[in-house]
C-alpha cells in the first residue's frame, strides 16, 4: 500500500523508508516486537543472575569456565559490526548502494567471527565434558548466551538476503525500509551483548 | 513399524474411550473430505478461506475455531462432573482423570478465550476505527495459523501418543522427565509455544492498527472504548507472553536436551518456573478480561442509547488495572514460603485491582441510568455480569487476603473463584460480543427467542454448578481430586453442580441448533445498522465488503456514527460515482498456512524426538522466511469500477 504521507514532509529530509506510510508502519511493529525480545532476554539474564552461584556438585563455576581473551575478541568484532552496520545505514541515507552493499558484506563477515568464536568456546567446553547436562548454571549460561548468538546467526541469514534484494531493486522505499530494520535489530543484538558481557563474563571473573 | 505404531498409540491412550474419538475423528474427516470433493469445494476452500489475509475472514475462522474449542472443553468439564457426581466413582480413572482436567485449562485459555479474543479483534476493530485492514494482513493470516495447527496439534494428543496430564499450569518436578515420561507434556510444551508465537505477534499487529490505523479525526480520546481495551491488551500481550516463552522453553530443554533448570541435585529451582509462570499468568489473566469490559462498555451504551458514563474514568482505570497486574503475581503461591513481608506486599497489591473494577461497574450502572434500556440477547450477557463479576471479584478479594489463601488456596473455593471470574466475566462477554456483531459480520442476526433459551440455561446451569463448589471448598474438598468417599458431606452438593454444568450444555446445544436455524430462516441484516449502534462500523453494510470503506471516514466525535446520525449527516456514506478512487489491497497468499504448517511438522518431530522432521520444520519455517522476504508482490490494485459496482448493489451510491 504505498500511500505516500503529507506533501509538505515531501521536501524535508524524510529518509526514503518513512515516506511511505506502510512502510513505517512496519518500523513501529518491528520496535514492538525488539520490546518483546527484549523481555525475553530479561527473562533469561533473571534466570542466569539466579543460577550463576548453582555450579552443582562439582563444578566449573562461572571463574573456572570462562576465557577472557577469546570473549574480548568476541565483543570488538561484535561492536565494530555494529559500527560498521551504522555506515551502511549512512550509505544508504546518501543514496548509495554500493557503500550500503559494501558495508553490509563488512558486518556479515564481523558477525560470522563472533558467531565462529563463540562456537569454537562452546566446542572447547564441550570437550572438557562442561556441558549443559552438568549444573544449573551451566543450563543458563549456554542457554542465555546460546540465545544471543542464534539471534546473530538469524541476523547474518537476513542480511544476506537484504544484500540480494539490494543489488536486484537498489534502493526503493522497501529495501530501505528492510536495511533500517535490520540495523535496528543488529544494534538491539549489540546493546544485549553488552549486557551479557558484563553480567555473565565480567562479574563471573570477578565474583 | 511396530516401534512406531507402540510410540503413536502407547497402551494408555487404547482405552475405549480414546478409541471411539479415534474412529468419531476419523468418520468426521472422513465426512468433511466427502463433501468437499463431493461438490468441488476444495479450490474455494482454498482460494477464499485457508489463503485469505482479510482482516474479517480471518475473523471467522477464529470464531469457529473457538467455538470449537468451546465444546471440546466443555466435553471435558462434563466429564469431570460425571466422574465427581456421585461418590466412589469409577468411571474415570485417576491418570484419565487427570489427563482431562489438564486439557480442559489448557484449552479453556489458550485455545478457546484467546481465539475468541482475536476473533472480536479482528471482527470489529478495522471496523470500528475506521481502516481497510488492519497494519500487517499477512502477519495477522500467520497468526491465525500459528494458533489453528496448535490447537490441532495439542487436541490429537488425545489419541496419538498420550496427553500432558500435569494441569494447565504444568508445574515442574511433576513435568520433568523422570516423573512424566511419554510425549503428553512435550504436546503442551510445544502447542502453547507455537500458538503463543502467534499471540505475540497479534499483539504487534493491533498494536500498530490501532495507534496508526484510526480514521482522521479520531483521537485517542475518541476511541471507542472497546478499542481502548483492545491497545491495553495488546500492549500485555506483548509484556506477559517472554516470561511464558522462557518458562516453557527451560521444561522443553530439560525435558528433551537434559538440561538441569528444575533439578534440584543439579542446582536447578522448580520456583523459577512458577515465578516466570505467573509473571505471566496473572497479566494474562487481565489480558482475558479487558477485552470482555470493553464489549460491556459498547453493549450497554448502544442498548441504553446513551453515550457511556465516565468514558475518561473508564480510560484510566483501564491503564491502571494493566499497571498493576504486573505486581500480584506472587498472589498464586502466598503459601511456599515467601514470608509474611512479600505475601503482605502482593496481598495489597491484588486486593488494590478492586478499586479501578469497581468504578468501572458504576460507571455500566450509570450508563444504564436514565437510558432507554432494551434487552435483546447482547445486552443479557451484559447485565448477567455484572452481578456475577461482584461476586467473582469479592471471593479473589477473600483469596487476596493471605491469611485467608491459605484456608482457601487448592480447595473447590478457589476453582469457584476462577470460573466465577473467567465464565461470569471473559465468557459472558465475549457472548456478549458475538451476538453484537454477529449481524456484522454474517449479515443475520441469530434467533432472539432460541438465544434466551440458551442464556437462560447456561446462566442459571453457571450459578447451579459454581455456588455449591464454594461451600464444597469451606467443606475442605480440594481440587484436581478424581473421587471421594461418602461422609463429608460432599454428596450432594457435588451432585448439584454436576446438575448446573448440564444445563450449561444443553444451554450450548440450543445455541448451536440456533446457529444453524438462523443461517436459514434468520433476520437478514439489510440496514447494517440493526442495533441503532454507535461507532463507525454500524455504518457500513453487513457484512462490509472487502475493503470495508470505499471512502474513509472522517470523524468529529465520539460515538462517530450515533453524532452523525443526531445530525443528519448519515448520507455522508454515500458516493459520488465520480469520486471513487481505487483501492489497493493485500492478497492472498499461502505463506501464512504453509507456515502453519512447517512450525506444525517442526512441533511434531520435537514432541516426539523425530529429529529430522524438526529440522525438516524448522527448515520450512526459514525458507518461507525468505520467501516471503522476496516477495515484493503483495498488493493489489481493486478497480475503480469494480467498487463503484459493489457499492451501487449496496445501494450506497448518489442519485
Ligand atoms: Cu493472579
Amino acid at each position: 500500500m504505498n500511500v505516500p504521507i503529507e506533501p509538505e514532509l515531501q521536501n524535508t529530509q524524510v529518509p526514503l523508508e518513512f515516506t511511505d506510510q506502510h512502510e513505517s508502519l512496519k518500523i513501529l511493529g518491528f520496535w514492538a516486537f525488539l520490546a518483546t525480545d527484549f523481555l525475553l532476554f530479561s527473562s533469561l539474564f533473571a534466570v542466569y543472575a539466579v543460577y550463576q552461584s548453582r555450579v552443582g556438585m562439582s563444578g566449573p563455576t562461572p571463574a573456572q569456565l570462562f576465557h577472557l581473551g577469546p570473549v574480548l575478541f568476541e565483543t570488538v568484532a561484535l561492536l565494530t559490526s555494529s559500527f560498521t552496520c551504522g555506515l551502511a545505514v549512512y550509505e544508504m541515507r546518501h543514496h548509495r548502494l554500493k557503500g550500503t552493499v559494501i558495508w553490509l558484506a563488512v558486518t556479515i563477515l564481523l558477525g560470522a567471527a563472533f558467531v565462529a568464536t563463540e562456537i569454537s568456546e562452546f566446542l572447547g567446553d564441550i570437550a572438557l565434558h562442561d556441558t549443559w547436562h552438568h549444573s544449573a548454571f551451566l543450563s543458563a549460561f549456554f542457554t542465555l548466551v546460546g540465545t544471543h548468538g542464534s539471534h546473530v546467526s538469524f541476523g547474518i541469514i537476513w542480511a544476506i538476503t537484504l544484500i540480494i534484494q539490494l543489488l536486484g531493486r537498489g534502493l526503493t522505499t522497501i529495501t530501505t525500509r528492510k536495511v533500517y530494520m535490520f540495523a535496528l535489530y543488529w544494534h538491539f543484538l549489540d546493546i544485549i551483548w553488552v549486557f551479557i558481557f558484563t553480567v555473565v563474563y565480567l562479574s563471573g571473573k570477578i565474583i | 513399524m511396530s516401534s512406531l505404531l507402540a510410540q503413536l498409540f502407547p497402551p494408555e491412550t487404547t482405552r475405549g474411550m480414546e478409541l471411539s474419538a479415534d474412529v468419531l475423528i476419523v468418520l468426521t474427516s472422513a465426512a468433511i473430505i466427502y463433501v468437499l470433493t463431493r461438490y468441488h469445494k476444495w479450490g474455494h476452500l482454498w482460494r477464499e478461506w485457508l489463503t485469505t489475509v482479510d482482516h474479517k475472514k480471518i475473523g471467522i475462522m477464529y470464531l469457529i475455531a473457538a467455538i470449537t474449542m468451546l465444546f471440546r472443553g466443555g466435553v471435558d468439564a462434563l466429564l469431570m462432573r460425571g466422574q465427581l457426581a456421585v461418590p466412589n466413582n469409577h468411571f474415570l480413572g485417576p491418570l484419565h482423570y487427570d489427563e482431562i482436567f489438564t486439557t480442559h485449562g489448557t484449552i479453556m485459555i489458550f485455545f478457546m478465550s484467546m481465539p475468541f479474543i482475536f476473533a472480536m479483534f479482528n471482527l470489529a476493530i478495522p471496523l470500528m476505527i475506521g481502516a481497510r485492514d488492519v497494519a500487517f494482513p499477512r502477519l495477522n493470516a500467520i497468526s491465525f495459523w500459528l494458533f489453528a495447527f496448535a490447537a490441532f496439534m495439542f487436541n490429537i494428543s488425545f489419541v496419538v501418543g498420550g496427553s500432558p496430564n500435569a494441569g494447565w499450569t504444568s508445574y515442574p518436578p511433576l513435568t520433568e522427565l523422570a516423573f512424566n515420561p511419554g510425549v503428553g507434556q512435550n504436546y503442551y510444551l510445544l502447542a502453547i509455544q507455537i500458538s503463543g508465537i502467534g499471540s505475540i505477534a497479534t499483539g504487534v499487529n493491533f498494536l500498530v492498527t490501532i495507534l496508526k490505523m484510526r480514521a482522521p479525526g479520531m483521537t485517542l480520546m475518541r476511541m471507542p472504548m472497546f478499542v481502548w481495551t483492545s491497545l491495553v491488551t495488546s500492549a500485555l500481550i506483548l509484556f506477559a507472553f517472554p516470561p511464558l516463552t522462557v518458562a516453557l522453553a527451560m521444561t522443553m530443554l530439560d525435558r528433551l536436551f537434559g538440561t538441569d533448570f528444575f533439578t534440584i541435585t543439579h542446582g536447578g529451582m522448580p520456583m523459577m518456573y512458577v515465578n516466570l509462570f505467573w509473571l505471566f499468568g496473572h497479566p494474562e489473566v487481565y489480558i482475558l478480561i479487558l477485552p470482555s469490559f470493553g464489549i460491556f462498555s459498547e453493549v450497554v451504551a448502544t442498548f441504553s442509547r446513551k453515550r457511556l458514563f465516565g468514558y475518561s474514568t473508564m480510560v484510566w482505570s483501564v491503564i491502571t488495572i494493566t499497571l498493576l497486574s504486573y505486581g500480584t503475581w506472587v498472589h498464586h503461591f502466598f503459601t511456599m514460603g515467601a514470608g509474611p513481608g512479600v505475601n503482605v506486599f502482593f496481598g495489597i497489591s491484588t486486593m488494590l485491582i478492586a478499586i479501578p473494577t469497581g468504578i468501572k461497574i458504576f460507571n455500566w450502572i450509570f450508563t444504564m441510568w436514565g437510558g432507554r434500556v432494551r434487552t435483546p440477547v447482547a445486552m443479557l450477557w451484559a447485565l448477567a455480569f455484572i452481578p456475577t463479576f461482584v461476586v467473582g471479584g469479592a471471593t479473589g478479594v477473600m483469596l487476596g487476603a493471605v491469611v485467608g489463601d491459605y484456608q482457601f488456596h487448592n480447595s473447590y473455593f478457589l476453582i469457584a473463584h476462577f470460573h466465577n471470574v473467567l465464565i461470569g466475566g471473559t465468557v459472558f462477554g465475549l457472548l456478549a460480543g458475538m451476538y453484537y456483531w454477529w449481524p456484522k459480520t454474517f449479515g443475520f442476526k441469530l434467533d432472539e427467542r432460541q438465544g434466551r433459551w440458551f442464556f437462560w440455561l447456561f446462566f442459571i446451569g453457571f450459578w447451579i454448578t459454581f455456588m455449591p463448589q464454594y461451600a464444597l471448598g469451606f467443606m475442605g474438598m480440594t481440587r484436581r481430586m478424581y473421587t471421594y468417599t461418602t461422609g463429608y458431606g460432599w454428596s450432594l452438593p457435588n451432585l448439584v453442580s454436576t446438575i448446573g454444568a448440564f444445563m450449561m450444555g444443553a444451554g450450548f446445544v440450543v445455541f448451536v441448533y440456533s446457529i444453524v436455524y438462523s443461517y436459514k430462516h434468520g433476520e437478514r441484516d439489510l440496514t447494517g445498522d440493526p442495533w441503532d449502534g454507535r461507532t463507525l462500523e454500524w455504518s457500513l453494510p453487513s457484512p462490509p465488503p472487502a475493503y470495508n470503506f470505499a471512502r474513509i471516514p472522517v470523524v468529529s466525535d465520539r460515538d462517530a456514527w450515533w453524532e452523525m446520525k443526531q445530525h443528519n449527516q448519515t448520507n455522508v456514506v454515500q458516493l459520488n460515482p465520480n469520486d471513487i478512487q481505487p483501492i489497493e489491497m493485500p492478497k492472498s497468499s499461502s505463506i501464512p498456512f504453509l507456515m502453519g504448517l512447517a512450525f506444525f511438522v517442526g512441533g511434531i518431530g520435537m514432541v516426539f524426538e523425530w529429529w529430522w522432521v524438526a529440522i525438516l520444520g524448522a527448515l520450512g519455517v526459514v525458507a518461507l522466511l525468505i520467501i516471503g522476504s522476496f516477495d515484493y508482490n503483495d498488493h493489489e490494485e481493486i478497480h475503480a469500477e469494480t467498487i463503484r459496482h459493489t457499492e451501487a448493489s449496496l445501494g450506497r451510491l448518489q442519485g
